[in-house]
This record gives structure tokens, sequence and C-alpha cells, in this order.
């Protein structure tokens, strides 16, 4: 990552919510910073205050203090460089697949024939060859989630957003979508910001990880993970890896609820 | 169910049906001024049919029905679409709203010919009343239905009220748009003949109340079969619309639930 800039800059980040019973402090002195190109992952219990980060970054929700950069703009509200990718897939069943990757440019309208070429690109990119005049029922879960990724990158963001992607499917095709998302990042080097509470899918995949514990949401520490790419699946069992998994652990051991 | 479809049974329980009837009637020496025997209903139905009676009065109601429908469901779509886009207009229009959907629509009939003549725009008119309601609260649950991971989706890219209104909420709404519509065309159909019935000079239910008044029975329940096609050739029209409409729409598999509101009036 050396001599890159930052794409996301966030200092002393704050988000209150207002109830009928008072306010409820979410998220408290939030600072990062993630690199052109680099893929940073956020670890923490459910609860902790990670979907509210995400949706500040996105601009869907405002902060109550601090700043929140993209290439050093602040961000007020939504913007058009920025991809999301959610929990659920968050297909459009009346559109095609290829239809649904190309929300964003229909939205934004940008060039169609243009980017229908990358649209079959990324399609291709996400081994969904071939499927793109299907519906997006008539696709497993892992595949939509896969739909969701290129519609993610159609509109070449700045970066991307990724908000437990994959919490909500099985084991073993959570393995594979993590693996292939290595792959894809490895091939185009996009700047990810991902969201999990899972401590292995983390350290898995990033660069950096950036341990969040609840009430109010903090970043208690930033881990490094400097683990050779491409990592195997098997890289679990190096020694390497568990250390790391232990090191962020301990942060939770007094507070459970967070997978290994 | 499957190993129970058996079209010849079908029938042959229909024509059971029609001879036990023409038998009881034969053997027990009804009137035909109070129950005429399916033969007497077929031969009106045949007369009818060959003097063209029938095909000149289906027109004028079938008009009447198609202009109220039409008239009902856009004036419904509009202000339901102001209702679920504004909390304003919500907050001032749902008093007269509930009141007006509260009171029997057909109860309105007498003053609406009294307003508009005896001629086609008081039967339009009644018949858009009656058809209004069910694709107003249609339209206003259906445009509130958006999912809202979907909004967030949509917003997150900076998309502005317009689009998430013409990409996402109106096509969420259609499942409920389109049952609103198979519900607004049978009341169509009811608005007209009651507003018919009150004061006409043409129409099936015109028809229907001018033989009632001859005794002319069987000539009655011939127009009474011609107005049950004629509602399930219109529902049919609608069903094959939503099926070409709703293909990604998994309750479709299912029978709609407008069914079951249907049989209401």
């Amino acid at each position: 990552m050396a001599g890159s800039a930052e794409v996301i800059a966030v200092k002393g980040l704050r988000k209150e919510y207002e109830t009928p019973r008072g306010s409820v402090l979410a998220l408290d002195e939030i600072e990062f910073n993630v690199a052109e190109g680099e893929f940073v992952a956020i670890v923490g219990p459910s609860g902790c205050g990670k979907s509210t980060l995400l949706k500040i970054l996105a601009g869907l929700l405002p902060a109550t203090r601090g700043e929140v950069k993209l290439h050093s703009v602040s961000i007020t509200g939504p913007r058009r460089d920025i991809g999301v990718v959610f929990q659920s897939p968050v297909l459009f069943p009346w559109r095609t697949v290829l239809d649904n990757v190309l929300l964003p440019v229909d939205v934004q309208k940008l060039d169609r024939e243009t980017s229908r070429a990358r649209a079959l690109e990324l399609l291709a990119v996400v081994g969904l060859q071939g499927f793109e005049h299907r519906y997006p029922w008539e696709l497993s879960g892992g595949m939509q989630q896969r739909v969701a990724i290129s519609r993610g990158l159609i509109h070449n963001p700045a970066m991307l957003l990724m908000d437990e992607p994959f919490g909500a499917l099985d084991a073993m095709t959570r393995e594979g979508l993590n693996l292939e998302l290595q792959r894809i990042w490895l091939e185009r080097r996009e700047t990810v910001l991902f969201i999990t509470h899972s401590i292995a899918e983390a350290v898995f995949l990033a660069d950096r990880v950036l341990v969040m514990t609840p009430r109010p949401g903090r970043i208690t520490e930033h881990v490094p993970v400097a683990i050779p790419r491409p990592r195997a699946l098997d890289v679990i069992s190096v020694p390497e890896f568990g250390g790391i998994v232990r090191r962020i652990r301990a942060h939770f051991n007094a507070r459970g609820g967070v997978e290994a | 169910m499957k190993g129970l479809r058996n079209p010849a049974l079908r029938l042959a329980l229909l024509l059971a049906s029609l001879a036990l009837w023409e038998g009881a009637v034969r053997l027990l020496r009804i009137p035909a001024f109070i129950l005429p025997a399916p033969s007497q209903v077929g031969a009106a139905l045949y007369r009818g049919a060959v003097s063209g009676i029938y095909l000149q009065h289906l027109w004028i109601t079938l008009a009447e029905t198609l202009l109220g429908f039409a008239l009902g469901s856009a004036v419904a779509f509009v202000i339901g679409t102001a209702l679920a886009a504004s909390r304003a207009v919500e907050y001032f229009l749902y008093p007269y709203i509930v009141m007006f959907q509260s009171m029997p629509k057909v109860a309105l009939a007498p003053l609406v010919v009294v307003w508009f003549g005896l001629g086609l725009t008081s039967k339009v008119v009644s018949a858009a009343l009656i058809a209004f309601f069910p694709l107003l609260v249609n339209t206003v649950v259906g445009l509130r239905s958006a999912d809202e991971d979907r909004v967030d989706l949509m917003r997150s890219l900076a998309a502005n009220q317009m689009q998430i209104f013409w990409m996402l909420r109106l096509p969420s709404a259609l499942p409920f748009i389109m049952a609103g519509l198979e519900v607004a065309m049978v009341f169509s159909l009811v608005g007209a003949i009651v507003a018919e019935f009150v004061g006409a000079e043409a129409g099936l239910g015109m028809l229907i109340q001018s033989r009632n008044f001859s005794m002319d029975v069987a000539g009655e329940f011939a127009v009474l079969l011609i107005l049950a096609v004629m509602g399930l050739a219109l529902n049919a029209v609608l069903v094959s619309i939503r099926r070409r409409v709703l293909f990604w729409d998994p309750s479709q598999k299912a029978e709609s639930n407008a069914a079951s509101i249907k049989g209401g009036l």
C-alpha cells in the first residue's frame, strides 16, 4: 500500500440516536482510513454499530459529529461513486440478472451500451456467464449475492462497501464466496470495506482488520494481516492465522457473541 | 386433487343437475313465473339471441362497466398515489375516505341517476364509485409495501424520489394493484346494473327489470346467465393480463387472494 492515497478518512465520528427515552450513543470516536486498493474488514458482534457505520459511509444516515471523507470530500448524502452490497442480495425480481446489474447505470443515467459490455464482463468474473437473461428467483442464494457484487461494481465506484454480504448463506457457500471475492479483488484491486461478525472471515479476506466493540461502538484495534495472497481455505491451520484470530478474539472474550 | 380431474364426469354432473331441475319443475308443476325449467330458459335464450335483443343490451352494459372501471380505477390510482406519497394528503383526505368507504355505495345510485340522467353517464359514474375503493386501498398498501432494503439500495445510488417511485415502488405495488383491479372490475358490473335498476333506457339490468315486471322469469334467467358469462369473461381478461405482468411474483403460483374479496358484493 506504499504511497497510495486515502480513499476513506473517518475522524472523530460519533452517532447518537434520539429515542423517546433519551439519546442512545451508537458510535463514538471512530477513526480510521482506508487506502486506495486496500481491503479492510471491520469485525464486531451483532449490535456493535457496524451497520450504522456503513449507512453513514453510504450517505444514508447523517453523523452526529465528526467527519467522513471520500477522496477528501465530506460525505453528506448518497453519492454516485460508492457501491454497496447488503446482507441480502436486494435484487429486483422483475429485472433480469443483467438488468439488475445495470440498475446503478439506469439510476445514474450512464451510457447503457458501454455499461452492458462491462456488466457481462463482471458477470463472467463472478462466474455467472450465461445467466444474464435469467431472473433472480431462478438462482441460488449464493448466485444472487454474486449478482449483487457485480451490481456494486458496475458504476466503477471509488469504494465498495460490503455489509455482512455472506452472513445469510450456509457455511459451504460462504467459504466458496470468500475464495471468489479474494480472486475478484486480486484481479481488480478495488478498495473494499467489508463488515462481518466472523473473525475468521475478516482475517481470511482483509489486509487489515478493525476490531469494533459495542455499546457504544468503538474501534479498539487495527490488526494488520500479513499473510501472503492468494490465501487458500486451509490457511486457517497456519499458526500466524490462529495467532491473529486469537488476538482479535481477546477483545470479545469478556463479552462473547462473535464467531471464531 | 390430480386424480380427481375428470371433465366427462363434470359434464355428466352438470347434465344430471339440469335434468333433476327440469324433472322437479315438471313433476311438481311449479309455475314458470316462480321457477322456469332449464328448457324454458334455453328457449328464452335462443329467442333473444336470434332477435339480437341480448347483444344490443349487452354492448350497452359492457360499455358502462368498462368506462366506469376505467374512470374509477384511474381516479383511485391517482388519489392512492397521492395518499401513499404524502402524509399531509393522507391527513386531510383520510377522514372523508373512511366516511365514504363505510357508506354502501349502491345506496348512492338513485342520487346518481337524478344527477346524471337516465343515459350512459349515470351508469358510468355509479360503476366508477363502487370500483373506486378496492383499487384505492390496494394502491396505497401496495405503494407502501416496497422493501426497505431496496429503498436503501436505491437511495445509496443517489436515486431521486421519482426514480424510486417508477423503478421500485410502482413495480412492488403491482401485485396489489392487479388484485385491486380484479375486484374493481366485478364491482363496476355491480354498479352499472344497480344504476340500470334505478332508471335506464337500455342495458341488461334494465332488461332484467322489465322482464320481472312482465313476469317473464325464464327470460330473466337467460339474462342472468349472460351476465354471469360476461363477468367471467371480464375477469379472465384481467387474470391473463396479471399473469403476464406479474410473471416474477411468487404468489402468482398460488391463486391471488383477490378471489376471497370478490364475493363481497
